[in-house]
Parts: C-alpha cells; structure tokens; sequence
C-alpha cells in the first residue's frame, strides 16, 4: 500500500497530469474537478464589497467527507468565499454576490431556501472563540437551537454527543453548569466547535480557527479535525500553510480574489503547477 | 525565481547549496586523480587521494547536519522541499563516488608490485566518460537543468556497455596468460568501480530531475507493470 497518497484519491479526478505539472511553471494552472463525492460546488462566484470586486469567477467543488483548506494572503477573498458558502456575507451591508453555489446539486442562493436553514446545514467556527459569556456550557452547546427557538428531542444526549465530538466532554462533563468563559482559550474553541455540531451540520466552515490558540490548543483542534472529516465536509482558511499542509486532503490558493491553484494537498505543498503558487508558499513575497 | 523575502532563510539554501558544489568538486577531482594515478603509476598521488577521503566524509556529516538544521526549522515546501531532500540524498552519492575514487586508488598501489598493464581504450574511455558525467551532473544541479541530466542518464548505458566489452576482453587476456591474472583482476576491479561511479552520476541526474520537474524517474522500467527486478 501506499501510504503516502490520500485515503481514497480514486473518488476523485484531476485535470492535472503528471506531463503537465511544472513543465512551464505559471501555465499549466490545475483545475481539480471533484467528479464523485462533491459536496458543494461553486460556479463562477464573484462577491463585492461596494465596489470593491473581492472574488473573481471562483469556480471550484468542495469534497464530501475531506478537509480543503484556502489559503493566501490577507484581501486575497479565502474568508469572503467560505462566508458565501453560508450565505453570510450577504448580511454585510454593501456587499454582493453572483454566481451559483450547489450544496448536494441544489442552489444555496434559491429563493426559497431560508438561508436560516442552510446555515443549520453550513456550519461554522470563527477566528476568535466567541461562546456566549453569560451562558453556562451547556447552555452553550444548545445556543443554536434555543436562537432558532426550538427543543432538541435529548438535550443531554446532544449537549454529550456533540462535546464528545468536539473532544471536550472529559475536560467539562463536571462542569457543565460553569460559565463558557471560565475556559481556556483552546477549550472555548473547542466548545463553539461543539456549538455548530449540535445543530448537526453537514458542511463545517472554519475561518482560521486556531489563529488565537496556543500550539497545544491548535495540535487538538487539528486532531479534531482529522476526526471530525470522517463525518462532515470541512472548508477551513488558514494563514498556516504548515496548518493547511497538516490538516486538509485539498488546497486552494486564492491571490488577489482569483482562484490560482487548487489541487491535492499534496500536490500543492511539495510540487505546484503556478510559479504564484510556488512563490507564496515557499515565503517568496518580493 | 524571486528570492525569499525572509534573507537569512535565502542565505542558508545559499551556503547549502554552495557547500554541495565544494564537496561535488573535490570528489571530481578525487576522481580525475584516481584514474591519474592508475594511468601513471603515480602512487604518491594515489596516496594523497585516499586522504581526502576524510575531508568528504566530514562534508558529508556537515551537510546533511544543516539539511536537517533548515527541514526543522524552516519547514520547507515545493521546490526548497524538493531542493533539501534531493541534498540529503546527492551527499550520500557524492560521498560513494569519493570511496570508489578511493578504491582505485587503493588498486592501483596494490598493481605497484605487477608490471605496467597493457594500453585498454575502453577503460580510457569509461574513465573518460564517467568523469564527464560526473562533472556534467553537477553543471546541471548549478543550472537546475533536467534536459543535461536526461543526457547522463543515457550516457550510464555506453558505461554499462563499455564495462561489459572490457571485461570479456580482460578475461581472454587472463586465459591467455595465466602470469597476468593479478593484473588482469586489478584492471576488472578499476572497471567495476568506475562503472559504479557512473551509478552514481546517474542518481545525482536523477536528483536532479526531480529537483527541477518534480517528477521521480527513478527505477521507471523496473515499477512498470509485470516487470520483475
């Protein structure tokens, strides 16, 4: 066997061949096409800030059951595209959208789809662990389905379940009745994880979730990660390309709101097709 | 390639890159001396080449030292990925070619006792050959050049062809005269190890392959399907 190749990289196809790759570096630009087991996938998203044309023609399809990670430098739109994914950033005042986003073949941006619900099913964990201070960690845990105004069926069984996923439970499971905020840094993150698995999601968006935690918080919200994509689809943006390396089976590059390179994890990290590519992860910013 | 914006990370893939060249030109020249001393009887310099020998394994054990200091450290990707693990392995053919040039000089001294050897244009020509390819595989690790290392690659073939003629016609010599069987041997020795010098310039192409291109071509007709090695 192996081992140095992805779980299942069958299931997937790339344009990319191995004739192509690199023989004139910044031509022969990947467009990794995800042919079975897609998630989600964007057609020719372009996303405004007023004038500001942040995203350009991203097109790009999102793996069931896998990690992508989008990476590049700040402005360059990572954040913005995982926030059209749950349709958060049309709750910006200013900003626009255009182009289509299929989550399991259907138009996230349809009419009649309560984007309410599509974020029950896109979840998400931000940048800074933010659970609510007043709450106790359970109450935070259900935070979701009390804003929606609704009863889970087992409260305690979820509350459990979903710290147990998010590798809390041993840590609070005595203190659950204690403020969110009396954790660590790296537990409130984890906690939030908690949140958004409660409302039993299918898509995890995570907007660099460890940029605030120290290396042992990160190295166990990577192992969560690592866990948590044998039963949900996880996009995270990371600053780390060490992190991105570590964590996600595919990475997009995104450069100035365009979309550069997107291709295996692998692929990216020890032979990319785009001299831009090349350039930023290997720290050549000049 | 722009450089990298952090300097003294650029400046370290520069020393290693200049220590590589160091030791790659003390080990051609170890080489160059080796068939010299053999060719001309010159045991003296067959002497100051195995010296030297110390001086490549101290290189060896610096170089791959600072490949680590940078893999652990620096965390390299793509192309200075692919620049750190073609290093550590170039260090280790490099440091075999100085022990075949060595070996030969070894021979050689040990031919001392035995009357001059007959003229063999094949063994010039393998001496020949493998230096130039030794040397060319460093020009192409300079200029991060696949098509010249592509070119030594093909060049192991006329080696391996020339050892193979050489080494048959020593052996009718040997059965001619049964007096010439030290001689003879030596000669076969000398041969063997240039051809494995040649292996070796080999790998260092194929380094070099995969530093610029990212493809591995290495052992390709033996991992095709239904071949057996």
């Amino acid at each position: 066997m192996n081992t140095l190749t992805l779980p299942s990289p069958t299931a997937f196809r790339t344009s990319v061949t191995d004739e192509s790759v690199l023989d004139e570096a910044g031509h022969a630009e990947s467009t990794l096409q995800v042919t079975a087991g897609t998630k989600i996938r964007a057609e020719d998203v372009n996303a405004w800030f007023g004038k500001a044309h942040v995203l350009k023609d991203i097109s790009l399809d999102i793996a069931e059951r896998r990690a992508t990670a989008l990476i590049g430098p700040s402005g360059c739109g990572k954040s913005t595209f995982i926030r059209c994914l749950n349709r958060l950033h049309e709750v910006v005042p200013g900003a626009r959208y255009k182009g289509r986003i299929l989550l399991d073949g259907e138009d996230i941006y349809h009419r009649a789809l309560d984007p309410v619900l599509l974020r029950r099913r896109v979840g998400m964990v931000f940048q800074r662990p933010n659970p609510f201070p007043t709450l106790s960690i359970r109450d935070n845990v259900l935070a979701g389905w009390k804003l929606a105004g609704q009863r889970p069926k087992d409260p305690d069984g979820l509350v459990e379940r979903s710290l147990r996923q998010a590798a809390l439970w041993d840590e609070v499971k005595d203190v659950l009745n204690r403020s969110g905020s009396s954790l660590s840094g790296g537990q409130q993150q984890r906690l939030c994880i908690a949140r958004a698995l409660a409302l039993e999601p299918e898509v995890l968006l995570m907007d660099e979730p460890c940029s605030a935690l120290d290396p042992i918080a990160t190295a166990k919200v990577e192992e969560l990660i690592h866990e948590l994509k044998e039963r949900y689809t996880i996009v995270i943006v990371t600053h780390s390309m060490q992190q991105a390396a570590r964590v996600s089976d595919f990475t997009a590059f995104l450069y100035l709101g365009e979309l550069v390179e997107f291709n295996t994890t692998e692929a990216i990290f020890t032979r990319p097709a785009n001299q831009r590519t090349e350039d930023y992860i290997t720290g050549r910013f000049g | 390639m722009k450089t990298h914006t952090d300097r003294a990370y650029e400046d370290e893939l520069g020393k290693l890159r200049e220590e590589l060249l160091l030791m790659g030109a003390k080990v051609e020249s170890m080489v160059a001396a080796s068939v010299r001393a053999f060719s001309e009887r010159d045991y003296d310099l067959a002497r100051r080449t195995i010296e030297c020998d110390h001086e490549i394994n101290r290189l060896e054990v610096e170089i791959d030292g600072f490949c680590l200091s940078i893999l652990a450290r620096r965390q390299p990707v793509a192309s200075d990925l692919r620049f750190l693990t073609s290093a550590l392995k170039l260090v280790t053919d490099l440091e075999r070619i100085g022990d075949l040039a060595v070996n030969i000089s070894e021979r050689t001294i040990d031919l001392a006792v035995d009357p001059p050897q007959r003229s063999y244009p094949n063994l010039a020509r393998m001496a020949e050959t493998v230096q130039s390819m030794v040397h060319d595989a460093l020009d192409a690790f300079v200029a991060s050049d696949p098509a010249k290392a592509q070119w030594i690659i093909e060049q192991d073939r006329v080696v391996d062809s020339l050892y193979s003629q050489l080494f048959h016609e020593v052996l009718v010599f040997m059965m001619d005269d049964r007096s010439a069987i030290h001689r003879g041997m030596g000669v076969q020795a000398i041969a063997k190890h240039l051809e494995r010098i040649g292996d070796h310039a080999t790998n260092l192409a194929e380094q070099v392959v995969f530093m610029a291109k990212g493809r591995d071509i290495r052992h390709q007709a033996s991992l095709e399907p239904g071949t057996t090695t």
